[in-house]
């Protein structure tokens, strides 16, 4: 895969003395939705959360090997982290909109990055809204409390002001799982939408969720990458028995 | 099963005495407060005693206005908020987001250990320490002034806004700071846009429970800011605070004379401002609750 978005070459990942991941090898494709399955503590979220180097907030933590994105390698000493988690967006599990209002939610990214001025912030927040769906139901109220909006709403919110900030990687740590099946539903149905442009990473507990959105998969046991390849041969003849007796419930 | 019974009767019945017996206890000093201090208000007008410039209790007759004993304590106790509240506030953000673990905890412990030096030790160390060095580093005649007594408050102001300021930063939930430094923003950033804001109800209340401590304060002025009952012109005057008054005089007035309830109006006079500064640490706090 020559044209690969993310690149992960021979990753070990230390929470002091604990691996949490071993030499992990992957490479995730442009504008395609990857999921990464396993079961609780595999790794995932260490994982996803190399690729904006969220983990440098551990204390204790070490890493090997090299995490590349779009060509460069994020670990490098010279790496700017404000320019690299602007281009590599998060959404987290709870959806944590900022306790500001709907709009200010929005034009936080491009006010703290300072790549617009604020005369161009309605329009940034509207064209962010529009792109996840909330235009319509919240152009009249944008001066609310974004904690008042429902879950599913503010995970919404949380991914469009990823999309503010022109984010082209999405990393998302099982974002519908505080969500309702309806809710999911249609976040899954955003995320359909937003692979035309973007890059999404998702880490997913649901196998159906990964079966119906993404394109490919990734699954993980105890730190090790055991399966990687397209969702529907993962799924239907998976390679190792691992994996099937993963993602048909037999394992245990 | 009875005795049982009985037993749980018992303990609830001293649980419920106690509660309100505190209650009746703080009655019946608010009770006296006012009728003593009230008394007053038989010889002096409440306008006259407010506002008066004069406060010579012993001469004949007293005058008793308490103008500059207001006054006295404004200017230390405004004195005493400017240096602290900012003071306090970049201590708490720094113990609360910026410190690591280890200084976080040995900062922490010198903010307790300064809440436990008693008033009194305080002002001691305050007259011997800064009151010669205010002299000396604004050519003063004399170090006991305002500004002595405004720095040794802020002191001790400073451990309650700092502990009750940093109790406030650890509310605030980590999903906030996370999504804030995940999308690029540089710590500062952070804290001012997103930390500070989400924690201001329970700044000002750390701040108005600082300022309370001040204005109720005694010892320490009574020992730094000279005592002298003037219309404080500036911060580099003595002056006396009402706290001070009622200390020092207390004992020496007849009871039953008109110094005496004077020194119960002012009694009510300070009641009323803490009361009113207690008000609206509590409004600050319990606005929040209902926002969220
Ligand atoms: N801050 C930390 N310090 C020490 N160990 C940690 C830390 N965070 C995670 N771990 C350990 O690393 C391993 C991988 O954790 P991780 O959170 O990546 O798993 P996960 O696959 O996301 O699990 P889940 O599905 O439950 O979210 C787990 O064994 C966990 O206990
Ligand atoms: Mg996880």
């Amino acid at each position: 895969m020559a044209d690969a978005k993310i690149k992960v070459k021979a990753l070990n990942f230390y929470y002091g003395k604990f691996q949490a991941l071993k030499n992990v090898k992957l490479e995730i494709p442009e504008r395609e939705i990857t999921a990464i399955i396993g079961p609780s503590g595999c790794g995932k979220s260490t994982l996803l959360r190399c690729f904006n180097r969220m983990n440098d907030l551990v204390s204790g933590v070490r890493i090997e090997g090299e995490v590349v994105v779009d060509g460069e390698d994020i670990y490098c000493p010279s790496v700017d982290l404000v320019h690299l988690r602007k281009k590599v967006g998060m959404v987290f599990q709870r959806p944590n909109p900022f306790p500001l209002s709907i709009f200010d939610n929005i034009a936080y990214g491009p006010s703290i990055h300072h790549f617009a001025s604020r005369k161009q912030f309605p329009e940034i927040v509207e064209r962010s809204l529009k792109a996840v769906g909330l235009w319509n139901d919240l152009k009249d109220r944008l001066r609310d409390l974004a904690l008042t909006l429902s879950g599913e709403q503010q995970q919404r919110l949380c991914i469009a002001r990823l999309l503010a900030v022109e984010a082209d990687i999405l990393l998302m740590d099982e974002p519908c799982s505080a969500l309702d099946p309806i809710a999911t539903e249609r976040i899954e149905e955003l995320m359909r939408e937003l692979r035309k442009k973007y890059t999404i990473v998702i880490v997913t507990h649901n196998m159906q969720q990964a079966a119906r959105v993404s394109s490919r998969a990734a699954y993980f046991y105890l730190g090790e990458l055991i399966e990687y390849g397209s969702t529907q041969r993962l799924f239907t003849r998976p390679l190792r028995r691992e994996t099937e007796d993963y993602i048909t419930g037999r394992f245990g | 099963m009875s005795m049982r019974r009985y037993y749980e009767f018992v303990i609830e019945a001293l649980i419920f005495a106690s509660g309100i017996a505190s209650i009746i206890f703080v009655l019946l000093i608010f009770i006296f407060l006012l009728k003593e201090g009230l008394m007053l208000f038989e010889h002096v007008g409440v306008f006259e005693f407010l506002f008066g410039k004069y406060w010579y209790p012993i001469s004949e007759p007293p005058r008793l206005g308490i103008l500059p004993l207001i006054l006295g304590s404004l200017w230390v106790t405004f004195g005493a908020t400017v240096i602290s509240v900012p003071l306090g506030i970049a201590c708490a953000i720094f113990i609360g987001e910026i410190a690591p673990g280890w200084l976080k905890e040995v900062l922490k412990a010198g903010v307790e250990l300064l809440a436990a030096i008693p008033s009194i030790v305080l002002g001691f160390i305050g007259l011997v320490t800064l009151v010669p060095m205010v002299k000396k580093v604004f050519g003063l005649p004399t170090g006991l002034t305002a500004i002595s007594g405004s720095i040794m408050l802020a002191f001790m102001a400073m451990p309650t806004i700092v502990s009750i300021m940093e109790d406030a930063l650890n509310a605030v939930p980590r999903g906030y700071r996370e999504g804030s430094i995940a999308m690029g923003a540089t710590q500062w950033q952070t804290i001012r846009r997103i930390v500070l804001p989400s924690a201001s109800s329970g700044i000002i209340a750390a701040v108005m429970l600082g300022i309370g401590r001040v204005v109720g304060e005694t010892m320490a002025v009574m020992m730094i800011t000279g005592n002298a009952a003037v219309i404080p012109m500036s911060f580099f005057a003595p002056v006396r605070t009402m706290t001070a008054t009622i200390a020092a005089e207390m004992g020496e007035t007849v009871q039953g004379s008109e110094h005496y309830f004077a020194l119960f109006a002012i009694g009510i006079v300070l009641f009323a401002i803490t009361f009113v500064i207690n008000l609206l640490a509590d409004f600050a706090l319990h606005g929040k609750q209902i926002r969220t």
